[in-house]
């Protein structure tokens, strides 16, 4: 396509159209397009509304630091808020639209807001929206949320898929203009591990954008060739469309990588890489970013910087305008009024605010030295500009030029500070994070000569310091520029308001006041006046205000310094950090061994720590989870269940210590432990609080198997690693945790011995003479499957848990339910798993909540005094064994129907509900299904002594009040005679 | 973050589970005299320092080390990795 606004010639491929909407309208523009260049091609102008005052907004930059024209693409759940026009690359049938207006985006209704703007400078939230203080919640914040913020999030869940990738290289060299792409082919041609980043879709940089020559051809046509010749090198790899973020600790840099933002649909691609690169070196050759000149109404469509307008023309062979002016400081400026008289476009006029002799001659060009805009006229768009003089000169495009910033960002990500250069006007990178250094614009070196010895150089060295060998030849030459800027910030004698921030709506004035209202230091400047917020993060406006601020203290630029800066570099979306740890695969879900047989069963299932476990196992006409818990109860303590405890930590214990070792691990003593016998055993932490419990069993004379609760199965391997390396190195002892080897299932009820004497091999006496309670051995069951078989109880029920390597688990549990059948056996889950530990008065997590002493779970006679343990010297602290603390019992209604609330908190009868009466609380309820009502365990003052006692349980949080009884935990069989039978 | 392992090389931190202060190593005697004021400066008295510290890492997702790493809270540089036991037993632990 071509139009006033599309130049002949130039890299654009014109042989294709790409039809794209924007705004609902249908227009067209090439590959090789941003949706920036093919706007302007199609002479659109108006691409937004500004945050603040919605003020008309248009393309303001050629890059990632475009402040201004910011717009939604895509539609539906792809709806993207906040995209920069000027790095949307365009592809056959994007939708884009403007955002941040009511109404319409010629006539928005919300334009008011410029009509108020005296009202609405700096600090303005802060002073109006105070008093009084109950309409924050009801009246201001609706108000401001209605009218705050630019695009607006879809709502949906994001549809595309995004991962994280690890790269490792010699050298990362981040950007690919003249300094990175002179390094990458140092670096490459000597056989290093190169890895080149570059946020454009076409490496090159400023060379595609510029007219100068290199090696004696044109910029653009080395850059290509030189990138042709990194691509055959199979040790470099070249990343364009990559963003390097951050600098982060010991050669790891952050880089977003956009991998089908290209494309119509990602086809089921990722749409966006986090790489995690590990470099050995680094090379930041990031260039510059040209900086504006603050002016009355320097906000307009049409104003844009030099730089841009430049790139334009040259790269995307577009004119920004067809009767263009340019206000500069420096040289450099001028390039912009040559290119375009080229390219045929008609330059008006040259306000150059140097006091000096003309640059050049450009024919037709009114040419004013020493000159100042100080305003600008059009509604949506340019039209004219005013002069100091007073003089008025139509334009409908000015391309302005304050000079270039180095961009320091990633050699401040450690802290470092830039600093000021004179002869630049401008901040160059100060300290580096060690293994980087700058080269080409980045450092402050503004030719493209120098930028490419400067690039090569930097690679020699880094080869150098690595020791690798360095077969680079000569640096590529390129003709010398210089651009003699002279500082210029902004126009005094303007009336009108001069923008410094577009992103934020942040003018000089508001850096004046806020500096008037004491505000000194830059970052109080930033937070108070908004000025560097937000998707640019102030790149086009930072150093203006600080040059402001400067004026304002009568300091220098240098002294006032820079705000810091943190990663990321632009903008990272969330999805990205996330990657694939979305929805069901955040985190890894673990699965028991009998998963899938329970899940064929119609298990409902529960997340216990990683792992899914079944909760309960409905049976037909079963319409409520407490039918089928009842019967799993129930049928356990009548005949026989079977529970897949596979979940619970198991660590193997082995060496001529072990036994000393878990001696001084557990609170209780386990000195004495015979071969062939289980201990319960309880752990403290070093400052005396219940930590863990679980069962450990001896199954030779130096080898122990150890089980945890679930969920601290990992901390407490840890900690026990900890003390075997750290605290008693000389002690033989060796763990390995065995969770996941071994398969784990309790059989409990009067019927267990029965069905397990058809599974364990007959060779094996179980008989409770040979196997009593607490036996533990090593058996074979199903004709020779090797397994480890301990009688222990959690249920209260006659019990064992029977343990066969992992692979055997499913067919375990088929062969127990098979041979179980006689007996009306029940596989039962978790609930019922909870119902009888209840019952029979066994904590679980609810009351290990790490609040609890040994003392409270009626334990403190099994810390033995007589050893070192881990906490045992800190057990024994005065506020820990008080005789009237708290301690563990039963509670019951005393109206049996009415059902117990846990978390309630303990009342005496007639007390005030209040914290002075708190009495305990209520740690875990349960309907016992053996007792038909519901039962309670929990902690209270002095419980032992007030077995009997009527006390309330009062539960603020529901509402309840229930008159309970205390008794002993031991709702069942409290002599224990069922686990020994 | 690069740890490098003393013995499995350089190591990224994320393998790693952190504990803190190395001077968790130096447990008190139990039967000290004064065993309960000592195990309450042990387990709650840190240092806070502005440069060098030594911290107790767990190589978790690897060979189940315990590592001191000597690192400046200032500048992020790893100074020192050593195996913890060997730190443990050249500071007179045992049995």
């Amino acid at each position: 396509m071509s139009g006033p606004f599309r130049f002949d010639g130039g890299p654009i491929d014109r042989s294709v159209s790409l039809a794209f909407r924007f705004d609902g309208r249908s227009l067209s523009g090439h590959p090789g397009d941003t949706l920036a260049s093919a706007l302007l091609a199609n002479g659109v102008r108006l691409v937004g509304r500004s945050f603040k005052y919605h003020r008309p907004r248009g393309v303001f930059t050629a890059g990632s630091e475009e402040p201004s024209a910011l717009v939604e693409l895509r539609g539906g759940a792809w709806r993207e808020p906040n995209t920069r026009a000027t790095v949307a690359e365009l592809f056959d049938g994007l939708e884009a639209f403007s955002q941040n207006y009511r109404g319409s985006l010629r006539r928005d209704l919300l334009a008011v807001n410029d009509l108020l703007a005296p009202f609405l400078s700096a600090g303005f939230y802060y002073k109006t929206f105070m008093w009084p203080k109950s309409f924050w919640e009801r009246v201001y914040e609706p108000v401001i949320r209605a009218s705050a913020g630019l695009g607006r999030l879809s709502g949906e869940a994001d549809p595309d898929s995004y991962d994280k990738g690890f790269l490792h290289c010699d050298l990362l060299i981040v950007g690919a203009g003249p300094a990175g792409l002179a390094a990458a082919l140092a670096a490459g041609r000597s056989g290093a591990r190169v890895i080149l980043a570059d946020e454009d879709f076409v490496m090159g940089g400023r060379l595609n954008a510029e007219t100068h020559e290199v090696n004696g051809r044109s910029g653009a046509d080395w850059a290509a060739e030189a990138v042709r010749e990194l691509a055959s090198m199979n040790r470099v790899r070249l990343l364009p469309r990559t963003t390097v973020t951050g600098a982060y600790d010991h050669g790891v840099y952050g880089a977003l990588e956009r991998r089908t933002d290209h494309l119509a649909a990602a086809n089921g691609k990722p749409r966006q890489v986090l790489w995690r690169i590990y470099s050995k070196r680094a090379i930041l050759a990031a260039g510059a970013t040209e900086r504006p000149i603050a002016f009355g109404g320097n906000d307009r469509p049409g104003v844009m910087l030099a730089g841009a307008v430049r790139a334009y023309a040259n790269r995307f062979a577009v004119g920004a305008g067809q009767r263009v002016g340019l206000f500069t400081n420096n040289d450099d400026g001028w390039r912009t009024a040559a290119d375009l008289a080229r390219k045929g476009v008609e330059v008006a006029a040259i306000i150059d605010a140097r006091d000096r002799e003309s640059v050049a001659e450009v024919p037709g060009a009114r040419i004013v030295m020493g000159g100042r805009v100080t305003a600008t006229r059009g509604r949506h768009g340019l039209k004219e500009v005013a002069l100091a003089t007073g003089e008025r000169i139509g334009l409908d495009c000015l391309a302005v030029s304050g000079g270039w910033n180095p961009n320091v960002h990633l050699t401040c990500h450690h802290g470092g500070k830039p600093v000021w250069r004179d002869g630049i006007a401008a901040f160059v990178p100060g300290d580096l994070p060690p293994g980087m250094t700058v080269a080409g614009a980045a450092g402050g070196a503004f030719t493209t000569a120098a930028a490419l010895i400067e690039g090569h150089r930097a690679a020699v060295e880094a080869l150098g310091e690595l020791g690798l060998p360095a077969d680079a030849g000569d640096a590529p030459g390129a003709s010398d520029e210089a651009a003699n800027v002279a500082p210029f910030w902004h126009v005094a004698e303007s009336r009108g308001r001069a923008w410094l921030d577009l992103q934020n709506d942040v003018t000089v004035k508001d850096v004046v006041q806020a500096h008037g209202e004491g505000f000194r230091s830059v970052e109080h400047l930033k937070r108070y006046t908004t000025l560097g917020m937000a998707t640019d993060q102030g790149k086009t406006a930072n150093v203006g205000a600080l040059a402001i601020m400067a004026e304002q203290t009568g300091r220098t630029i240098a002294e006032t310094g820079t705000t810091m800066f943190r990663p990321p570099y632009t903008p990272v979306p969330i999805a990205a950090f996330a990657g694939r740890s979305r929805g069901r695969d955040f985190r890894p879900t673990r699965l028991t061994p009998s998963h899938d047989w329970a899940a064929e069963r119609g298990a409902v299932f529960v997340e216990a720590g990683a792992w899914l476990r079944a909760q309960w196992f409905p049976r037909p006409g079963e319409t409520y989870w407490r039918q089928s818990v009842d019967r799993e109860v129930l049928q356990t303590r009548g005949s026989v269940g079977i529970c897949d405890v596979t979940t619970l930590g198991k660590i193997d214990i082995q060496g001529r210590d072990a036994q000393e070792f878990l001696n001084r691990i557990y609170a209780n003593g386990f000195a004495t432990l015979a071969v062939g016998k289980v201990r319960y055993g309880l752990m403290l932490r070093e400052d005396g609080i219940a930590y863990d419990d679980g069962t450990t069993a001896r199954l030779g004379e130096n080898h122990f198997v150890m089980t945890t609760t679930t969920v601290n199965a990992v901390l407490v391997f840890r900690n026990m690693e900890f003390a075997r390396q750290c605290l008693w190195p000389g002690l033989d002892v060796h763990l390995i945790s065995v969770t996941e080897q071994w398969a784990q299932f309790a059989v409990a009820g009067p019927n267990s011995r029965a069905l397990l004497g058809k599974i364990v091999d007959p060779e094996h006496d179980i008989s409770n003479e040979a196997f009593p309670f607490m036996a533990c051995g090593e058996v074979g069951v199903c004709g020779g499957a090797p397994a480890r078989l301990f009688r222990i109880s959690f249920s209260g029920e006659l019990a064992y848990e029977l343990v066969v390597p992992a692979r055997y688990g499913e067919a375990l549990m088929e062969a127990l339910m098979a041979a179980g059948e006689e007996f009306d056996a029940v596989a039962y889950g978790t609930e019922a798993l909870g119902v009888m530990r209840i019952e029979k008065g066994h904590a679980a997590a609810n009351e290990l909540n790490g609040q609890t002493t040994a003392r409270m779970l009626g334990m403190q006679r099994m810390v033995s005094k007589r050893k070192d343990c881990i906490g045992n010297i800190l057990s024994e602290r005065p506020e820990m064994n008080r005789e009237d603390g708290l301690e563990l019992v039963g509670f019951r209604p005393v109206n049996r129907s009415e059902e117990l609330p846990s978390g309630a908190h303990f009342l005496s009868i007639g007390a005030e509900a209040a914290m002075a009466n708190d009495e305990g609380w209520m740690t875990s309820v349960a309907w016992s299904p053996e007792l038909g009502h519901s039962i309670g365990l929990g902690f209270i003052r002095n419980g032992h002594a007030r077995i009997g006692e009527t006390v309330r349980a009062w539960d603020g949080v529901r509402g309840r009040d229930v008159a309970v009884e205390i008794v002993s935990a031991h709702f069942l069989d409290p002599d224990g005679e069922r686990l020994r039978g | 973050m690069i740890i490098d392992h003393p013995l499995l090389g350089p190591r990224d931190a994320q393998e790693f589970a952190i504990l803190g202060d190395a001077s968790l190593i130096d447990r008190p005697d139990w039967q000290a005299e004064d065993a309960a004021k000592l195990f309450h400066d042990y387990l709650h008295l840190r240092d806070n320092p502005a440069g060098e510290h030594r911290e107790l890492w767990f190589h978790e997702q690897g060979d189940r080390s315990w590592l001191v790493v000597t690192r400046s809270t200032l500048t992020h540089e790893v100074l020192k990795v050593e195996l913890a036991r060997d730190v443990a037993i050249a500071r007179g632990r045992d049995r």
